[in-house]
């Protein structure tokens, strides 16, 4: 293949890789988050202590983590077609990518917060702050460079995991290596992508580690 | 001002707080003397509620704590200032952020909220650092915005947790002074704790020492020093333990008097003078001698010297 036909190819399948990868970023941190924080505030000792909460969350967490992505992909597919109405292409998705993520940057968060010392989250209690204050004005703004840094390390992730979209009729970068570099011999589409992740993989990467060292004034 | 009725606290077997006690008058500098493990932090943490204690009830400015629900007593907290050992400065904000936070907790409005930051900076002596972050300050600047940052409710309590012990000795000095001016210009009660005896001998008015979950003694400083036996006085001044006969005569307030001379001028005595010092303390200057007297005379010496305001010990 020319590279005049490669290009529009390539461009497409950027195109929906980032379209994956941006809106399940955007749910992971929707969901993450909030999950990360209540790992820490219901443990023993946290802002709220809930061991029996904890736990269970604690448990769900370490399944989600230890399935396989693509037996998670294929497992959840009753489940994708509930919520997008559909069970292929590059929306749905979105929802194992998702799914996939949510505990993973869980605990990316967990270890965050816990890097945030006892003692401001005291000083903050001495001084009479309510939990919510605390979780919003030190613990999330102490840990933001951590934070930042787990939700770079997500993104790479998750455009590793996109990759898998051709499974499921998905679309994106990963789908145009197999379909072309794979199952026609394509070496030239094959090359183009593995430099098209490359870059987008180093830009992140870049871009996280920059936006990390910004924000800590540790 | 800070009333505390028989505080228990235990962490699995090591019994922390074991009926402690504890009354801070208004307007004074309490220290909290002690060595590591006595319970001091404990004591501390209790007074504010940080650490639940198992039994034992906790008065502060007439609001008793302990029988607060969580709500009352975050409001109760604002009144009550903290300083910490290491600061506890939030690395995400700027020095004026940090003194805004409390500020930011009881609901300031931003304007009120900007010149209260200004006029506390000001107050500690760091006018024109707002914009700095923590980490580009000394120990005894960080300490100053947490001092800052602990007075911006107004409080009428200050707590401190070994406020100093980051510090090097010229920092320490300033940060004392500074907590002193506090107290006097603001009428600010505080208490601190502290194991250096230092602390205690510059800025107290009052003091309580520690051991192993308990209270050995308390007081104002000049009464226990008046005690005998007391165990603040062997430590402010430590002689060798006396031998039988020879008397240890403490005097507060009388530093300047000749009292000595007087008496070997008046009694049929000699004395010989085994050790002493004389102690600037926040109370005025207090010395300790460790004499001998001998001669028919030393029971009318020891009477006028008791009859003088000073405490005589005749060890046995
Ligand atoms: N959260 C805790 N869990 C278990 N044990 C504790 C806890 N806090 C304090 N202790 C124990 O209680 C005792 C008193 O501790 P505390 O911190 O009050 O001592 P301290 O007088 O402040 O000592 P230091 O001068 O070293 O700070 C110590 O034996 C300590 O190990
Ligand atoms: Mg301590």
């Amino acid at each position: 293949m020319t590279w005049e036909e490669i290009a529009p190819l390539l461009w497409q399948a950027t195109g929906e890789t980032v379209h994956m990868v941006a809106w399940s970023t955007l749910f992971t941190v929707v969901f993450g988050l909030p999950l990360g924080v209540a790992l820490v505030a219901f443990d023993k000792g946290g802002l709220r202590p809930a061991p029996v909460l904890q736990n269970a969350l604690a448990a769900i967490v370490n399944v989600g983590r230890s399935l396989p992505f693509l037996v998670l992909m294929i497992a959840l597919i009753p489940f994708t077609r509930l919520v997008v109405g559909v069970s292929i292409g590059t929306t749905a998705m979105i929802v194992p990518l998702t799914v996939g993520a949510v505990p993973f940057f869980a605990r990316l968060v967990e270890a965050a917060l816990r890097e945030v010392g006892r003692d401001v989250v005291q000083a903050a209690q001495a001084m009479g702050a309510g939990r919510l204050t605390i979780v919003g004005k030190v613990l999330l703004p102490e840990a933001l460079p951590g934070l930042v840094a787990g939700l770079t390390v997500t993104v790479v992730a998750l455009i590793g995991y996109s990759a898998m979209a051709g499974v499921i009729g998905g679309g994106g970068l990963g789908d145009l290596a197999k379909r072309y570099g794979y199952e026609r011999f394509e070496t030239g589409v094959m090359l183009a992508t593995v430099v098209v992740l490359i870059v987008i993989v180093q830009l992140i990467q870049s871009l996280g580690d920059f936006a990390a060292r910004r924000l800590s004034h540790k | 001002m800070i009333q505390a009725c028989g505080l228990r606290k235990v962490y699995g077997s090591t019994v922390a707080l074991d009926g402690v006690g504890l009354h801070v008058r208004q307007g004074e500098i309490f220290g909290v003397l002690g060595q590591s493990g006595a319970g001091k932090s404990t004591l501390l943490r209790c007074v504010n509620l940080l650490e639940r204690p198992d039994a034992g009830t906790v008065t502060v400015d007439g609001q008793e704590l302990t029988a607060l629900g969580q709500r009352e007593l975050n409001r109760a907290r604002r009144r009550i200032g903290m300083v910490h050992q290491h600061f506890a400065l939030l690395s995400s904000r700027t020095v004026a952020g940090n003194v805004a936070f409390p500020l930011e907790v009881m609901g300031v409005p931003r304007a009120e909220r900007r010149r209260r930051v200004a006029e506390l900076l000001e107050l500690v002596g760091l006018e024109g650092r707002g914009k700095d972050h923590p980490r580009q300050l000394s120990g005894g600047q960080k300490q100053r915005v947490g001092i800052a940052r602990a007075l911006a409710g107004n409080p009428s309590v200050l707590l401190s947790d070994e406020a100093t012990s980051a510090l090097d000795p010229g920092t320490t000095e300033s940060v004392l002074a500074l907590l002193r001016r506090l107290n006097r210009e603001l009428g600010l009660t505080i208490l601190l704790i502290t194991h250096e005896m230092n602390v205690v001998k510059s800025i107290c008015d009052s003091v309580a020492i520690m051991a192993r979950g308990r209270i050995e003694e308390s007081g104002s400083i000049t009464e226990l020093l008046r005690t005998p036996g007391s165990r603040l006085a062997r430590e402010v001044f430590p002689l060798p333990e006396p031998r039988p006969g020879q008397v240890t005569v403490t005097f507060a307030g009388h530093a300047e008097e000749p009292v000595i001379s007087q008496v070997v001028r008046k009694f049929d005595v000699d004395v010989n003078i085994l050790g002493g010092a004389v102690e600037q303390l926040a109370g005025g200057a207090v010395g300790r001698l460790r004499v001998e007297l001998a001669g028919g005379g030393r029971e009318a010496a020891l009477a006028y010297l008791r009859e003088r305001g000073l405490l005589v010990e005749v060890a046995s």
